[in-house]
C-alpha cells in the first residue's frame, strides 16, 4: 500500500513538473506550480517527512504561486489583459450580484 | 557568448555532473532499506539534548549554523524586496477601495482568521516536540493574516498589519539568532552551542536553546514574509503606473 502511494505521488510529481516546464504563460504556470507543490507535499508526507511536507505545503503551494501571480499582475501592462490575474478572479468570486 | 558555445559548455558540465551523480548513486543504500546511519546518529543526538522532534534538533542544534544561513537568506530577500519594491518617485499611490463582500465570506474570514493564527502559533511553539517549527509555523502565520484580504478587502488587511512593528520584529529576531549563537561562543566556547537548561523530555520547555532559536525563526519568518507580501501587494494593489495617469478609470480598475 505504501509503495503504491509513493509510486502514485512520484508519477504525479514528475507529470506536474514536466507540465510546469512546458507551460509558457506565467499565470498558468503559477497554478501548475501550486499543483506540483501539493504533489510534492503528499510525496514528502508518504515518505515520512512531515516537517518538509509542511514547509512545502505552505511555501510551494501558497506563497510562491501567490508571489508569481502578484508579479504577473504588476508586470502585465494592458488593463484588459488582466483576465487571468489574481484581483479580477477575486472580484469575480466576490461579485456583489451573486449575493 | 554565442548560443552554441553556451550549449557546449552546458553539455560538458552536465556530462561531468551526470558521471559523478551516477557513481554516487551506485553506492547509495537501497530505497526504503532499514539502515539509516545518519538517522541513528541524529536520533541519538536529539535524545541526548532531550528534543522530541529530531528534525528540529538537526535544524536548531546539530546544524544550527546551516539554519543561521537559511534565516539570513530570508532576511536578505525581504531586505532586497523592500528596497526594490519601494514606491518610485514617478509612481502614483492609489488608495485601495473598500469592497463589497458577501456576509458569509466575511463571517468565514472572521471565524477562520483567529483559528489559522492559533494554528500558526501552535506549530511554532511545538516545533521541538512535533512536526513543524519556526519556519513552517511562521509561513502559516504570515499567510493566515492574508485571510483578511481574501475575506474582506485590502483596507482591513492594512489595519491588521502594523508594518513598522513587523519590520523591527523581523530585524530583532534575525539578530537574536546570532546573539544566542554568540552567547554559546562566550559561555561554552562554540558558536550556537546548546547551553540552555535541557528541561524534561517531551515538555514544551525541553531542548535547551532549540525552542528559543525556533521561536526566533518563527517571529522572523512570520514578520519577514508579511513584509515581503506587503510590498508585492502594495505594488499590485495600490501603486499605479505613471503612464496611466491620464486614464483614471483604467487606474481604478487596475488598482482595486
Amino acid at each position: 500500500m505504501d509503495q503504491w502511494l509513493i509510486g502514485i505521488a512520484v508519477v504525479f510529481v514528475v507529470l506536474a513538473a514536466t507540465l510546469a516546464v512546458l507551460t509558457r504563460d506565467p499565470a498558468r504556470q503559477a497554478v501548475v506550480l501550486s499543483a506540483l507543490g501539493l504533489g510534492l507535499a503528499v510525496l514528502f508526507a508518504v515518505l515520512q517527512a512531515p516537517d518538509v511536507a509542511l514547509s512545502q505545503l505552505a511555501v510551494g503551494t501558497a506563497l510562491t504561486p501567490l508571489l508569481i501571480l502578484l508579479s504577473v499582475r504588476k508586470v502585465t501592462r494592458r488593463p484588459d489583459d488582466g483576465s487571468s490575474d489574481l484581483s479580477s478572479n477575486r472580484n469575480e468570486g466576490s461579485d456583489p450580484e451573486r449575493t | 557568448m554565442t548560443a552554441r558555445a553556451r550549449l557546449l559548455m552546458f553539455l560538458a558540465a552536465a556530462a561531468v555532473i551526470a558521471v559523478f551523480f551516477a557513481v554516487a548513486c551506485v553506492r547509495l543504500p537501497a530505497f526504503g532499506s532499514a539502515s539509516h546511519p545518519y538517522g541513528d546518529r541524529a536520533v541519538a543526538a536529539a535524545l541526548e539534548h532531550r528534543t522530541a522532534n529530531v528534525i528540529s534538533s538537526v535544524n536548531f542544534d546539530t546544524r544550527a549554523f546551516d539554519t543561521l544561513g537559511e534565516e539570513s537568506i530570508l532576511f536578505g530577500t525581504v531586505l532586497g524586496a523592500t528596497l526594490l519594491l519601494r514606491r518610485a518617485r514617478d509612481e502614483r499611490h492609489v488608495r485601495a477601495q473598500a469592497e463589497d463582500v458577501m456576509t458569509t465570506t466575511r463571517l468565514f474570514g472572521a471565524l477562520l482568521l483567529p483559528v489559522a493564527l492559533i494554528v500558526g502559533v501552535y506549530i511554532v511553539a511545538h516545533g521541538q516536540l512535533s512536526p513543524g517549527g519556526g519556519f513552517q509555523g511562521g509561513v502559516v502565520l504570515a499567510t493566515a493574516l492574508h485571510l483578511a484580504y481574501v475575506a474582506a478587502d485590502y483596507r482591513v488587511l492594512k489595519r491588521l498589519r502594523p508594518l513598522a512593528v513587523l519590520d523591527v520584529a523581523d530585524s530583532i529576531a534575525a539578530a537574536s539568532y546570532s546573539i544566542i549563537g554568540l552567547t554559546g561562543l562566550i559561555v561554552a566556547g562554540a558558536f550556537l552551542k546548546n547551553i540552555a537548561p535541557l528541561g524534561t523530555f517531551n515538555e514544551i520547555t525541553s531542548g535547551g536553546t532549540v525552542p528559543v532559536l525556533n521561536a526566533a525563526v518563527g517571529v522572523e519568518v512570520a514578520s519577514g514574509l508579511i513584509a515581503l507580501l506587503a510590498h508585492f501587494l502594495d505594488q499590485a494593489v495600490e501603486i499605479g503606473d505613471p503612464e496611466q495617469r491620464d486614464t483614471p478609470d483604467a487606474n481604478a480598475q487596475g488598482g482595486t
